[in-house]
Order: C-alpha cells, then sequence, then structure tokens
C-alpha cells in the first residue's frame, strides 16, 4: 500500500549513488527485501516504471530478492520458519520467538554503464 | 559495471524523524504515535484519553486522515491543540508530515503529543515519526490472529491496547493466546486491554501515559 513513497525514497538513493559513481545510465537496481515488509513487487515495479521517466534510471530492472520470516526461539536458540498462525518452537514447544529474518529492507546494489562500460 | 548502495530505503525519512525526535525533546516533550486499524476506536479512545489526563498532563494531537477534517474537529472540541493532516489518499504518515504538524502545534505548552495515525497495521509500521512510544490498538471484533498477520507492526510496539473489551463476551477472542503470541514475539511489551465506552480498565492507559509525561518533563 506504501509503495509510492517507498519507491520515490528508492529511486532517489538510486540517482544520487549513480551520479556520486559518475555513471551515464542505470541498468538494473538490486533490491533486498523481507517477506514481513509487506511490500508489493508489482507495485513497486509500477511506480518505478513511472518514477523513473526522465532520469538516467529510465528502462531499468528492478531485481528482487525476496527475504523469508526466520524466527529464533529465545529458550532454545533453535532457528525456523513461522506458522501463519502460531510462533511456536518447534524443537521446545516454547513461545519466545524473536524475528531474525525477514524485515530486510535496503538497496543491496545498483548496475551503470559508465564510459569505461562504453569502451569510450 | 556494479556500484555496492547497501542503503535502507527508509533513510530519508528515519533522518527526519531523528530531527523531529530532537525538537521534542527539547520541549520535554513525549510523542506517542497511534496506530490501528480504520474502526478501532482511536479518535473515542483519543478524546477519552484527553478527558482523563486534563490539566496533569497537556496533550495536542496530529491528526492524519485520508481526506476528512472530522476527528480534527471532535479533538478541538475538548481544547486540546489539534493539527489535521490529510495524506490525500496516502496510507500512512511520513516524518515531514509530523515535521509539518509540530510546526502547528504550541510546542511550549504541551507535555504530550498524540499522533493519530492513519487507519492500517501495515504501512505506519515502516515509517517512524520521531515518536517516543509507538501504541497499537486492536480492537476486540478483530481478531486475536492479527499479530500473525502483521507481526511488524507487534514487534515494533511498546503498547498493545486491546479496545472494545466491554463486548469480549460476543466475540471469539482468546485473549491469552493473544497474550502468550506478542508477548513471546515482543517480551518489553505492554498490554493493556480496557474500554474507552464503560471506562473499564482505562486507568491503567492514563497512568502509563502519565508516567511517560513525567519522563518528558525531567
Ligand atoms: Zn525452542
Amino acid at each position: 500500500m506504501h509503495e509510492m513513497a517507498v519507491t520515490q525514497s528508492l529511486l532517489d538513493i538510486v540517482i544520487k549513488e549513480a551520479e556520486k559513481a559518475g555513471a551515464k545510465k542505470v541498468n538494473a537496481v538490486n533490491l533486498v527485501i523481507g517477506e514481513l515488509s509487506g511490500l508489493v513487487d508489482d507495485s513497486v515495479q509500477f511506480y518505478f516504471d513511472f518514477l523513473t521517466k526522465d532520469t538516467i534510471a529510465d528502462g531499468s530492472r528492478l531485481v528482487f530478492r525476496r527475504v523469508p520470516a526466520r524466527m529464533k526461539c529465545r529458550a532454545c536458540e533453535a532457528e525456523f520458519s513461522p506458522e501463519p498462525d502460531e510462533w511456536v518452537c518447534p524443537q521446545c514447544d516454547q513461545w519466545q520467538a524473536e524475528v531474525v529474518a525477514g524485515k530486510e529492507f535496503y538497496i543491496d546494489s545498483i548496475e551503470v554503464d559508465d564510459d569505461a562500460d562504453k569502451g569510450a | 559495471m556494479q556500484i555496492k548502495v547497501l542503503k535502507d530505503i527508509m533513510a530519508a525519512n528515519t533522518t527526519t524523524a531523528e530531527a523531529n525526535q530532537a525538537r521534542l525533546d527539547s520541549h520535554g516533550i513525549v510523542g506517542l504515535n497511534i496506530m490501528a486499524s480504520p474502526g478501532s476506536g482511536k479518535t473515542t479512545f483519543i478524546l477519552r484519553t484527553i478527558d482523563s489526563l486534563g490539566q496533569s498532563c497537556r496533550v495536542g494531537v496530529i491528526e492524519g486522515d485520508l481526506a476528512s477534517s472530522v476527528d480534527a474537529e471532535k479533538v478541538a472540541a475538548k481544547s486540546a491543540p489539534v493539527v489535521q493532516i490529510n495524506t490525500g489518499g496516502g496510507c500512512h504518515l511520513d516524518a515531514n508530515q509530523m515535521a509539518a504538524g509540530l510546526d502547528n502545534l504550541p510546542l511550549d505548552s504541551l507535555d504530550v503529543v498524540m499522533v493519530e495515525n492513519v487507519g492500517n497495521l501495515v504501512c505506519p509500521s515502516e515509517f517512524k515519526l520521531g515518536e517516543h512510544k509507538r501504541v497499537v490498538i486492536l480492537s476486540v471484533p478483530e481478531g486475536d490472529d492479527k499479530p500473525f498477520k502483521y507481526p511488524g507492526m507487534f514487534a515494533s510496539a511498546d503498547v498493545v491496547v486491546i479496545s472494545k473489551i466491554d463486548v469480549l463476551p460476543h466475540f471469539d477472542f482468546n485473549l491469552d493466546k493473544f497474550r502468550r503470541a506478542v508477548t513471546g514475539l515482543n517480551p518489553d511489551l505492554l498490554i493493556l486491554p480496557l474500554s474507552a465506552r464503560t471506562g473499564e480498565g482505562f486507568d491503567a492507559w492514563t497512568d502509563w501515559v502519565t508516567a511517560q509525561c513525567r519522563v518528558g518533563r525531567r
């Protein structure tokens, strides 16, 4: 639901980093997004295509690496994947789990053309 | 050529949120971000909070809403300073909107700023506003399975208010299962079951806010 605002911040970072590196064009953006972020890939893509028009990121691809939710038991330290309606540890039956993966929300890297890539 | 970025997408919002919090701190104000689904009774809850606190803890309100100003008018009728922020369809408040809200409140004469965030349990949890404490309201009719659907919201909360407990006998809401699930996820979480309609359990909430108030004044 909040993809528009998120995509704008994402693009701001991409353009700033690309310009800092002296890149002429952005070809791809590699994202790491946790399952718990509640973000819909297609909708980010939609806003991204729209917002990148007339920028150096026009036509670039978004590559999503999705990180599934993982929990870690505070009682016995076992790691497990949560069920949709319970967070009980499969090893010791305790309900004492913290989220250890699935909340990621960052730009890993960008792929750009610079003068060297063009053979100039 | 690949350029490593490794930047949090929310970095810009987080920076603004930190500035908002510093501003609240300089006035000794405690900021509370109140989040809930639509229809959970946020406004009634805030109105009753203003009444119960009286002059012991002076409340200002930032009302985030999709379009209307109905809630803000109700708060203003209590003579509490209120700022309305219409998001124009946006599903959450962000730190910039919070900053604009603070610009329009009499910060020197307040102890607490309560932000009524836009109603939904997904987006507001991603955007820090500069609040000191995050309060999630979950009403009994919404069901006890909400934490499983929105763990991000419940993991980052400081207080979960279970509202409308006067209707508990009519709904299949398992308070024990709920408590077990969310305190397992977040052991520091304070759970306050109450009814803003009958007043049952409400003192525990006002006591908590009053205690926060003293922290802010130090
Ligand atoms: Zn265990």
